[in-house]
């Protein structure tokens, strides 16, 4: 991810803030859709088609990110069909009903919403996400809390892949840790956090730390930033606000 | 339990961001007082932990399946249930961010979901009173596992009332609880076994390291083990009894289906509690619906849109594809 966001490509050097802001304002139409409101939804997927085009992403990589989601929310929404079977809408002889409509307009809800924030990762690096925030004044306490998590996550993610790896060797064959070695496990590796923190703490000391990160990025809002922000507002509400699916549809049918 | 950014509405996502916006900034305000520059650092690294301590799956005994730990409650054990707050919510977002595990406008319904429950509640009301009379090893556990699953059923129970209020499923309500509350009280139990495994081996090797315990000396505080059993019980009569109130107003899964073959008109019966929530969301829904004149359905949605939104598409997977075969070609 931070490879992606890092490249040299022009949407990744689109303003953080102006990201940030249309992802929200993106997730926020895309969910404000009423349950039987599928043709409007579906045309809800021009911003993430076109976005993928221009910052030169793979599509279908993406997608895997949705093996998280996708189940619980298929879990609350495969009920709907049973619960709702009025026929609301017929396509030539077959009636579809309801349920069928709001489940599939949950399923793309939770597609669109994903790929969204995968968009906004892959185009911008933490610091920058960290910068927005700041402009936004949210507190130096959490943005630097925020920065740690994430330059420390992949640190002891491999110290705890190290700790399990010793554990398999030492007990082949078993799945998980056994209850007794759960405690010093878990706890061996917390207090080592907790030594390796007070380290850091030390060290951020020695280099002047006084409470906050300081940002390299130069410069406020560019022309192409103002450009970028209000194309994608416009688009994005026009397919909102109004009825184009059903316009297109009547002018084709 | 995370919720997706597609289970909210915005009405419910910006008063449930509100909510935990309030207890943040109140969280903030309470680290700055401690003025402990070391602190910050501190929430970070746990915070990396908790994914670490996450990726590590625990054999839960009798079962032969293992799960992991969530770990709000062991976070708040160590950095006290402010900072522990702020760490979650950073853990939070990052989930929702980077590995696609809840999301942006999900935020604020996760923070108050796992965050505010695990540390607020499960700290300050379970753990913290608990430790009063310093730490053993039947304290620590009786708080960890009190903790964990009284934290997780309230989680849970909010889960289900913030995806019946956005009105994304059609499962009754009294279903979704069905189905939500047991499985949470089984993951609730294992997340306080390990929880109690580790305070305990803490508790053994660095006792200075947990938060809340009183040390031998110190004077005892406000709140006594016994009074927090009657806040606990009062609050748990309040739960039971909004619960109960639930129950009575809709039926189960099975219930509710069988009246819609037989062809009764139950479920309008019932209608108070539902005419409410409806209220509550035609006014918290951000946008209104829309129709054109004459439409072929009333619900905004006919074949003709259908067709037209998947004619857009196609056209914008046409744009792409033109846009990459110039780009291509500009690039040779």
């Amino acid at each position: 991810m931070e490879q992606l966001a890092k490249r040299n490509q022009w949407v990744c050097a689109i303003h953080p803030l102006v990201k940030l802001f249309l992802t929200v304002f993106y997730i926020v139409l895309a969910v404000s859709f009423s349950k039987y409101q599928l043709a409007g939804l579906l045309c809800m997927l021009v911003y993430p088609l076109f976005v993928f085009q221009l910052a030169e992403l793979s599509f279908f990589g993406a997608l895997k990110r949705l093996r998280i989601v996708l189940p619980l929310v298929c879990l609350v929404g495969i009920f709907n069909p049973f619960f709702d079977r009025e026929i609301v809408m017929w396509a030539g002889p077959v009636g579809i009903s309801g349920g069928v409509l709001s489940m599939l307009t949950l399923m793309l809800k939770a597609v669109f919403t994903v790929l969204a924030s995968y968009l906004l990762i892959a185009t911008t690096a933490m610091e920058e996400l960290c910068h927005a925030l700041s402009l936004l004044h949210v507190p130096k306490i959490f943005i630097v809390e925020l920065m740690l998590i994430y330059r420390y996550l992949t640190v002891l993610l491999k110290e705890a892949g190290r700790v399990t790896d010793a554990y398999r060797l030492r007990a082949p064959g078993q799945k998980g840790i056994a209850f007794k070695a759960w405690g010093p496990l878990l706890g061996q590796l917390l207090l080592r956090s907790y030594d390796r923190a007070e380290g850091i703490y030390q060290s951020m000391c020695l280099r002047g730390f006084k409470g906050q990160f300081y940002s390299a990025r130069k410069g406020g809002f560019r022309r192409a930033d103002f450009v970028y922000l209000l194309a994608f507002t416009t688009v994005l509400s026009v397919l909102r606000f109004l009825p184009v699916a059903e316009i297109v549809g009547r002018l084709v049918l | 339990m995370h919720m997706a950014d597609a289970l909210v509405s915005p009405g419910v996502a910006g008063v449930m961001f509100a909510c935990s916006g309030i207890a943040a900034g109140y969280s903030i305000y309470k680290v700055r007082l401690e003025q402990d520059q070391k602190k910050i650092p501190l929430m970070g690294i746990m915070g990396a932990f908790v994914f670490a301590a996450q990726m590590i799956n625990f054999t839960i005994p009798g079962t032969g399946s293992s799960g992991h730990i969530c770990g709000g409650m062991m976070l708040s054990a160590v950095l006290g249930p402010y900072a522990g707050f702020l760490t979650m919510i950073g853990v939070l977002l990052i989930q929702g961010l980077f590995f696609a595990d809840g999301g942006l406008l999900a935020l604020g319904c996760n923070v108050w979901n796992m965050a505010f429950y695990g540390c607020f509640v499960g700290a300050l009301l379970i753990w913290r009173p608990m430790m009063r009379k310093g730490a053993t090893k039947g304290r620590i556990t009786l708080a960890s596992v009190l903790g964990c699953v009284l934290t997780l059923q309230m989680g849970a129970f909010s889960v289900c009332v913030e995806t019946f209020i956005s009105g994304i499923s059609e499962l009754p309500f009294g279903a979704f609880l069905a189905a939500m509350q047991p499985i949470h009280l089984a993951i609730g139990l294992v997340e306080g076994l390990v929880t109690a495994a580790v305070l305990c081996f803490l508790s053994e090797a660095r006792p200075e390291v947990l938060w809340g315990v009183n040390h031998e000396g110190e004077k005892e505080g406000r709140l006594s083990f016994k009074n927090t059993l009657i806040v606990l019980a009062v609050a748990a009569a309040l739960t039971g009894g909004i619960l109960a109130l639930f129950a009575s107003a809709y039926p189960d899964g099975l219930e509710w289906s069988m009246e819609k073959v037989a062809g009764t008109a139950e479920l309008e019966a019932a209608g108070g509690v539902y005419e409410s929530a409806a209220k509550i969301q035609e006014t918290a829904a951000f946008l209104p619906d829309y129709a054109l004149k004459g439409s072929e359905s009333p619900i905004g949605t006919s074949i003709s849109g259908i067709v037209g939104a998947l004619l857009v598409v196609a056209l914008c997977v046409a744009c792409c594809f033109a846009f990459r075969f110039f780009r291509r070609k500009e690039l040779q």
